[in-house]
């Protein structure tokens, strides 16, 4: 049975969430924000941290009460802390949720910084957050007896000949934190290569093809080697850029036994999502682990687990205890919409860093 | 054969596997079998509603039947 907290009754709680980027590669942020707004209803005021302009989920204002922008992961710590100190002057932030995987590192280094500030999260550490990188993957199967597709970690084009000739084609090209391609052949793969390393820098991954039905699971970990949520989806309808557009909750305890292993071995505490190819045979391979929430995380709200709610309320200290049922059959069908905003606020945003 | 304990099905013939989030439509006859399987009905008391209900040669019953219990195994909804 799943436990609804006491704690913040009567009292406003106040939630910052990153990841509004709700585009066709979309952030969490917004999914995130949903399912805590279906958890905690009334009383919860939403913080969204920004790192452009464009994010769409800014201007939903009914979704996020504001909006302050933040510096990329690429200034540093120093620079991320004391714009947060600055924003948690004004908001008093009670609980943090970063959902992009390439800003994660930073949060985790200053994570007791944040606690000092009244800032809670919920994160795992920069050993949970390497050990299931793309980079590492392959060892990490090796490790823990999970099956994971072959692969190889490359920093120069060259490499790529020798190791498509021992994977074969179709070959998978991905890039260090975001995007993957399929290779039919070797140009193929010297371009998406190149594309990859533009883009998200290096090393590339390329991976073994594994042909299959594509699941993925969305979990949350107690940091203690349990899980506390498990919810498979199977992918119905896939974008161009390899992203669940619609999907459907099924039951299957393999699933969820994964998942299950996953936490167990890692002991990892928070958000994660397995990305899981199931081949003709019934064997589940990971292809990836994501560190954070999916962005079809609401399903997890909709099937009856709301696992943005749970993290929260584990952040805070609240009891929480493992949630076994859901609903299968629970499907998501995203959707685009044309949202207008007046020049004005997204001028707001651009000279003033807040909205 | 049995369907699989955990296989929805609705009158109007649509069938979900929990399992896998596979789904189908079926027309009226396959949906009737189905609602028959599901009621927990030997094969050969199907067979015979069938043949008493419908203007049917017990041979084309049993190709059909065949055929059908086979699409029903290719989409994994069976009990094997």
């Amino acid at each position: 049975m799943y436990v609804s907290p006491g704690l913040n009754k009567g009292k406003n709680l106040t939630v910052a969430v990153t990841g509004l980027n709700a585009n066709d590669n979309p952030g969490p942020g917004l999914a995130v924000i949903r399912a805590l707004r279906a958890g905690f209803g009334e009383g919860l005021k939403i913080i969204g941290l920004a790192y452009e302009t464009l994010e769409p989920a800014i201007y939903l204002r009914d979704q996020v009460d504001k909006t302050y922008r933040i510096p990329y992961p690429t200034a540093g710590t120093e620079a991320l802390k004391i714009r947060l100190q600055q924003i948690q002057d004004i908001e008093q932030i009670d609980v943090l949720i970063p959902n992009f995987d390439a800003e994660l590192y930073n949060f985790i280094k200053i994570e007791q910084a944040l606690l000092q500030m009244g800032i809670h999260t919920f994160l795992p550490s920069h050993q949970q957050l390497a050990q299931r990188d793309k980079v590492n993957l392959g060892e990490f199967g090796k490790k823990h007896q999970f099956n994971v597709p072959a692969d190889e970690v490359v920093f120069t084009a060259s490499e790529i000949d020798q190791i498509a000739n021992k994977f074969g084609f179709p070959l998978m090209v991905k890039g260090k934190f975001y995007e993957a391609h399929t290779a039919l052949n070797i140009a193929d793969a010297h371009k998406a290569f190149h594309k990859l390393h533009a883009k998200w820098g290096l090393p590339i991954i390329l991976q073994k093809f594994i042909k299959g039905t594509e699941i993925n699971i969305a979990g949350l970990g107690d940091g203690e080697g349990n899980v506390i949520s498990v919810i498979p989806m199977r992918k119905l309808y896939i974008t161009e850029k390899g992203k669940a557009w619609a999907g459907i909750t099924i039951e299957d305890e393999k699933l969820v036994a994964l998942a299950k292993d996953f936490a167990k071995a890692t002991g990892w505490k928070g958000g994660f999502e397995l990305e899981i190819m199931m081949d003709d045979n019934g064997s589940l391979y990971i292809m990836e682990v994501n560190p954070r929430f999916p962005a079809w995380v609401y399903l997890t709200a909709a099937a009856g687990q709301n696992q943005p709610k749970a993290l929260v309320d584990l952040a805070l200290g609240n009891p929480v205890e493992e949630m076994n049922t859901y609903k299968a059959g629970k499907m998501f069908i995203r959707y685009a919409w044309d949202n207008i905003v007046d020049v004005e606020e997204f001028q707001k945003l651009s000279a003033f860093g807040e909205l | 054969m049995k369907l699989k304990a955990n296989i929805a099905t609705s009158e109007n013939g649509f069938i979900f596997n929990p399992a896998t989030g596979d789904s189908f439509t079926s027309n009226g006859i396959a949906a009737e079998i189905l609602a028959y399987m599901k009621s927990g009905e030997s094969e050969v008391e199907i067979k015979k509603k069938i043949l008493d209900h419908y203007e049917v040669e017990p041979n084309q019953l049993e190709r059909d039947w065949d055929d059908y219990m086979l699409q029903l195994k290719e989409a994994n909804l069976l009990d094997l």
